[in-house]
């Protein structure tokens, strides 16, 4: 029913449409993050906070604050949100809303399978664990001591279940198989969101199948730079590119193949949208790389709220939030560590 | 004329009326005085400061560390507060006064206070920790004791027939560590168990994953554990199930562990010997005991120390809030170092000028400081807040204005009127007595049950009276007519009263002295009666209180000094309005005092459709045609009138004023009168013809349509008192009467049951609800938009009284 969904759509999504815009208004603008770059301590931020939206949450934390503290409540704010928004969301938002977080789910599988094939504690690697991605038997993972037992013992239950058939091998788990595996994984999974969305149809569809090219697209930039100079061969680095999105089908040939930053480089300046990031970038940096891709996605998810009726600006609303999130840790760690002169070097702004 | 403006001059002035007069005041305050001086005044709470520092954020102000130092013992009391709600102490009711108290004390003793409780807590955490252990530990033997006996018996009665490899035929085949096992003689077989206490909530996927890692081959036996557990974390009561795994083999018993810890489950080992089994319990059991009594005694030590911080919990929570407020208006002030004082500067009423030196001195006094705090008047170049003295009964009124817009500083303010036209119009709408007492009742007994309500319970209580007084005039009780005032004017032709209904009732005395005749109630000329009287009277309050609207913007326009809004804008308008529905008014009266039989729409319309026609039948009073002409002239006149000479005028005179020829301007009235106090600066710079024409003409339109829309916006109050009697007409004959026609005790006490309901929710609570927001809407609209501009500020004083809880 697309350009039909202002008839229909406030029906169930109106009610969580106008939360998560309101939400959003919350979020920190230009103005907020110069005077957190101006803070002399990690109090002053708490104090800054302590004016927006974060403040009942850090209103209660005792004075010697600590970046971790600040971190966790501003992630606990976010997961508060994202659970009211989840107990009020009728069918195909509650889906949508899960299928957000199935990307913590695989970080925080993979996060508990390498600490315990290091031989961390438990309940320490749950801790570190991101909140959105937690399910319900997630510190049975330690007990699996290959693939297939991990699969069988735990992820059967999960969400994740489906992604895993094309990784399910009887090999012991070590540091690269894991990293294939979230690989593998992300790439089911985008490609099933992808799928989901284009299920949904409509704006959403239009405006979600936008946003998860770009991000297939910057995970096989990022999958072909970290695998450079590493055994993975040019057909399984092949595998791992989601088949979606912009680089697809010709790009991902031409990214398989390449050696070294500037082969990178060249490959990705053929597509115009890339050719902006990646023109800002001196020749042999990637250091820069990241910061740009946040930078090009913080727009796009900003974009997103221009259009009504549909579900992307839940998507966009909540990576934004952990953008900011993860600015605000950037800058109270700056500050803890007094590296204030590096301060803008993470940040990205939002508005 | 002079006369009616000499006797205008003369009035009594009105608080309410205009807005407290405001000056612009500079405190210079040294440092060593400035926390009390700040702090008396906060007391006062007459000053309201302005923020000098707002380019600053808020942590690179002067006093930001006593503010982060006030936040925190906040937060310390927050602590409190929270333990004390969780140990279910209610804070006292009757807390201790103490002598004031230093904010450095206070800081120390929260400290303190603060430290001692972690200290508690800590400890008792750790004793309720053991407790939790040794209970569950208990709970395990109990139960698990229930599993393991009858099994033990079994497998000592079956063990003859048990080879040593009867598990070896299974496809998990541990032959080693199963004769491992066998050097431990409790379990021949090579089974195992573990027992231990897990969450019930948790229990049935422990089992599947139990399940799944042994591939089945594991005995899971569970038992609700009867006692519920605390949380030592969350402290609430936790129900658990104790469990008992049966499994074989070394490398199922780390993966089962492992489990068991991923879920948080406690592992307790119990004995296979019966006798061995009674004496641990018998020792925990002691243990357990000994270990309440401790907890016991920690909860009351605990209690005491919170109880004694409750008693003065209240007092050090409005203590810290009020230095917080204090710091948050140093820091409004600007700090001058070299002259060690700060410089603040502020709004205060000129009635409390007085007031203000006062406190300041006595600060001065107090803190023993060599030079006192100079306090003078400064210019403005902003407008002043608008700030009314209201008192419990005027406030409600002011809300309801204020919620519109706050009135622009010293222009008429509406509510003086509102007061009274507010519950009138009301009532005009919901008229019946007696759903008016139903309401006054309410308003009488409101503060009890309807907190939300309370603070409008004047204007409830007026509306009610109001609606007592209407209803008696419309002559409604319930929608049913009493004859209060006497009887009926009014009687049947004959006796039988047969044909009442078709050829109606004689007059034979005096009308009815008060209200509407009873008998017209049901008669077949009722509906024509009630309408057109009910609409006529709309009018008549519309065009009076819209004549109201426009006398106020002459006194605006008086007190402002603006001549040109005198006779370019109130003039006009109210020829304008007075000649067209000021005429049907004066219409409507004769018609009513003479009882004539004139059609007056056919008036209204044909003034304007063919003036110089004769009127015939339709005349009411001699010299009516050349009255209409002159009146429709008139208000022909007046439409360019307020259109045109204003804005030229305007202009003319800002030509004048920046030719060089301002001077010989200064001493004439023209050139003070049409600016406004507080715009005055602002309006130096350019002067747009075209945009002061639009606006004059946007207003013109305005008015000249409005005048028509605004006065059938009236007959709302015609439309809802109709809507209201014949809904309550409704309930009381299709639902009450009709009840009671039945000789049927059920059916009867339905009817009145559904009466009551519908009488209660529809027509007390949502018709309540619809004439309350039809009264605002023709005060906020149609009678507002005729004077009142309502885009002014609040006067928000620094004061300790206006602190409320969300503030921090």
């Amino acid at each position: 029913m697309y350009g039909f969904e202002a008839m229909t759509f406030n029906i169930h999504g109106g009610y969580l449409e106008a939360i998560v815009r309101g939400h959003r208004a919350g979020l920190l603008t230009a103005a907020d993050y110069n005077n957190l770059c101006q803070c002399e301590t990690l109090d002053d931020i708490k104090m800054h906070l302590s004016a927006t939206e974060y403040g009942p949450y850090l209103q209660n934390e005792p004075s010697p604050l600590h970046t971790t503290t600040i971190v966790e409540k501003c992630t606990l704010k976010l997961v508060d949100e994202y659970k009211h928004m989840l107990c009020q969301a009728t069918e195909p938002l509650s889906t949508f809303l899960e299928y957000i977080t199935y990307g913590h789910m695989i970080d925080n599988v993979v996060l508990i399978v390498t600490g315990t094939l290091h031989e961390r504690d438990v309940q320490e690697l749950l801790e570190k664990c991101h909140p959105l991605g937690m399910f319900d038997s997630i510190a049975t993972l330690a007990v699996a001591q290959n693939m297939r037992e991990l699969y069988r013992l735990v992820l059967v239950d999960t969400p994740l279940a489906p992604y895993f058939s094309e990784c399910i091998t009887s090999e012991d788990l070590d540091d690269m198989n894991i990293e294939i595996m979230r690989n593998t994984l992300y790439k089911a999974y985008l490609e099933d969101f992808y799928k989901f969305c284009q299920k949904l149809g409509g704006a959403t569809a239009e405006i979600m199948s936008d946003l998860l090219a770009f991000e297939a697209d910057r995970r096989a930039v990022n999958i072909t730079i970290n695998s450079i100079g590493t055994e993975l061969t040019r057909d399984d680095r092949r595998k791992l590119y989601s088949n979606f999105g912009l680089l697809y089908p010709y790009g991902h040939e031409e990214l398989a193949v390449c050696e070294d930053i500037d082969q990178v480089r060249a490959a990705m300046e053929k597509y115009p949208p890339y050719q902006s990031i990646f023109s800002r970038l001196s020749y042999g940096e990637s250091q820069m790389l990241d910061k740009a891709f946040y930078e090009e996605e913080v727009k796009r998810l900003c974009l997103a709220f221009e259009q009504q009726f549909h579900y992307g600006v839940f998507f966009a609303y909540m990576r934004l939030r952990e953008q900011e999130i993860r600015n605000l840790m950037w800058i109270s760690e700056c500050v803890a560590q007094n590296q204030k002169s590096r301060v803008h070097d993470s940040v990205v702004f939002i508005f | 004329m002079e006369r009616i403006e000499k006797l205008i001059d003369n009035l009594p002035p009105m608080d309410l009326m205009r807005s407290e007069k405001m000056t612009l005041v500079q405190l210079i305050i040294p440092v060593e005085s400035a926390h009390r001086a700040i702090s008396y005044l906060g007391e006062l709470g007459l000053l309201q400061f302005r923020d000098l520092n707002s380019e600053r954020s808020p942590f690179q102000r002067t006093f930001v560390n006593q503010v982060k130092r006030c936040g925190e013992m906040s937060r310390k009391l927050r602590f409190f507060k929270d333990q004390i709600s969780k140990a279910g102490l209610l804070s006292s009711v009757h807390p201790v006064v103490e002598p004031d108290l230093e904010l450095e004390e206070l800081e120390i003793q929260l400290a303190e206070h603060e430290h001692e409780l972690i200290e508690m807590n800590s400890n008792s955490e750790k004793l309720r920790v053991t407790y939790n252990e040794l209970l569950e530990f208990k709970l395990v033997l109990q139960k698990a004791c229930g599993f393991l006996l009858p099994s033990s018996n079994h497998a000592v009665a079956e063990e003859r027939e048990l080879t040593e490899n009867i598990y070896s035929n299974d496809d998990y085949v541990e032959t080693a560590s199963l004769l491992e096992q066998e050097t431990r003689p409790a379990d021949q077989s090579g089974l195992r168990f573990i027992s231990g206490i897990i969450c019930k909530s948790k229990a049935l996927r422990f089992e599947r994953m139990l399940f799944r890692a042994t591939r089945g081959n594991m005995l899971f036996n569970q038992a609700p554990a009867g006692e519920e557990i605390m949380d030592p974390l969350s402290a609430e009561m936790v129900e658990k199930t104790v469990f008992v795994v049966h499994f074989s083999g070394e490398q199922a018993r780390t993966k089962i562990l492992k489990i068991c810890e991923a879920f948080g489950a406690n592992c307790y080992p119990v004995p296979d010997d019966i006798s061995k089994q009674r004496q641990i319990t018998r020792e925990v059991s002691s243990h357990l005991s000994e270990l309440e009594t401790t907890l016991d005694a920690g909860i009351r030590h605990r209690n005491k120390a919170l109880t004694s911080i409750g008693y003065h919990l209240t007092q050090w929570t409005s203590m810290v809030r009020r230095e917080k407020a204090v710091y948050d208006t140093l820091n409004m002030l600007n700090f001058d170092v070299t002259k060690k004082c700060l410089v603040g500067e502020g709004w205060c009423p000129i009635f409390a000028k007085a007031q203000i030196q006062e406190a300041l001195q006595r600060a001065t006094f107090d803190s023993s400081s060599q030079v006192g705090i100079i306090f003078h008047v400064m210019d403005a170049v902003e407008s002043p807040p608008t700030y009314f003295r209201t008192n419990h009964f005027t406030n409600a009124y002011q809300e309801i204005v204020d919620a519109y817009g706050v009135a622009r500083y010293q222009e008429a303010n509406p509510a003086v009127y509102t007061v009274v036209t507010f519950p009138f119009l009301f009532a005009v709408m919901f008229g019946d007595w007696g759903h008016g007492i139903c309401l006054l009742l309410g308003a009488l007994k409101l503060g009890s049950f309807m907190e939300m309500l309370f603070g409008g319970r004047y204007v409830l209580l007026l509306m009610s009276l109001f609606s007592i007084y209407c209803g008696l005039i419309y002559n409604e009780f319930f929608s049913v007519p009493f004859h209060i005032f006497g009887g009926s004017a009014y009687k049947c032709r004959d006796v039988t009263c047969s044909d009442a209904k078709s050829a109606g009732l004689i007059k034979f005395r005096d009308p009815y002295p008060f209200g509407v005749d009873p008998s017209w109630r049901g008669s077949r000329s009722e509906l024509p009666f009630l309408n057109s009287l009910k609409m006529k009277m709309s009018i008549l309050l519309g065009v009076a209180q819209m004549n109201l609207g426009i006398i106020l913007s002459y006194f605006n326009a008086r007190f402002f000094r603006s001549s040109l809004d005198i006779r370019y804008q109130f003039v006009p308008q109210m020829i304008f309005l007075n000649s067209l529905f000021g005429y049907l008014s004066l219409l409507i009266i004769i018609k009513w005092c003479t009882g004539s039989q004139a059609d007056l729409y056919h008036v209204m319309i044909y003034m304007f459709l063919s003036p110089t026609d004769d009127l015939g039948e339709n005349e009411l009073f001699w010299g009516q045609r050349p009255l209409q002409i002159v009146l429709l002239l008139l208000a022909l006149v007046a439409v360019p009138w307020m259109l045109f000479p204003k804005p030229f005028i305007l202009k003319k005179l800002h030509s004048e004023r920046f030719q060089g020829r301002t001077y010989g301007l200064l001493g004439s009235s023209e050139f003070d009168l049409d600016v406004e106090p507080d715009s005055a600066r602002d309006h130096h710079e350019e002067f747009n013809f075209s945009e002061v024409f639009v606006h004059q003409m946007i207003h013109s339109i305005e008015f000249v349509l409005g005048a028509v829309s605004n006065t059938a916006s009236y007959l709302r109050l015609w439309a809802l008192s109709l809507a209201h009697s014949e809904l309550s007409t409704v309930f009381y004959e299709k639902v009450l009467l009709l009840a009671w026609g039945y000789d049927n005790i059920v059916i009867r006490l339905i009817g009145l049951a559904v009466f009551a309901f519908a009488t209660a929710f529809i027509l007390l609570m949502m018709e309540t609800l619809s004439a309350f927001l039809h009264a605002l809407r023709l005060h906020w609209v149609e009678f507002q938009n005729k004077f009142y501009h309502g885009d002014g500020y609040k006067f928000k004083p620094f004061s300790f009284a206006l602190i409320t809880d969300d503030d921090d």
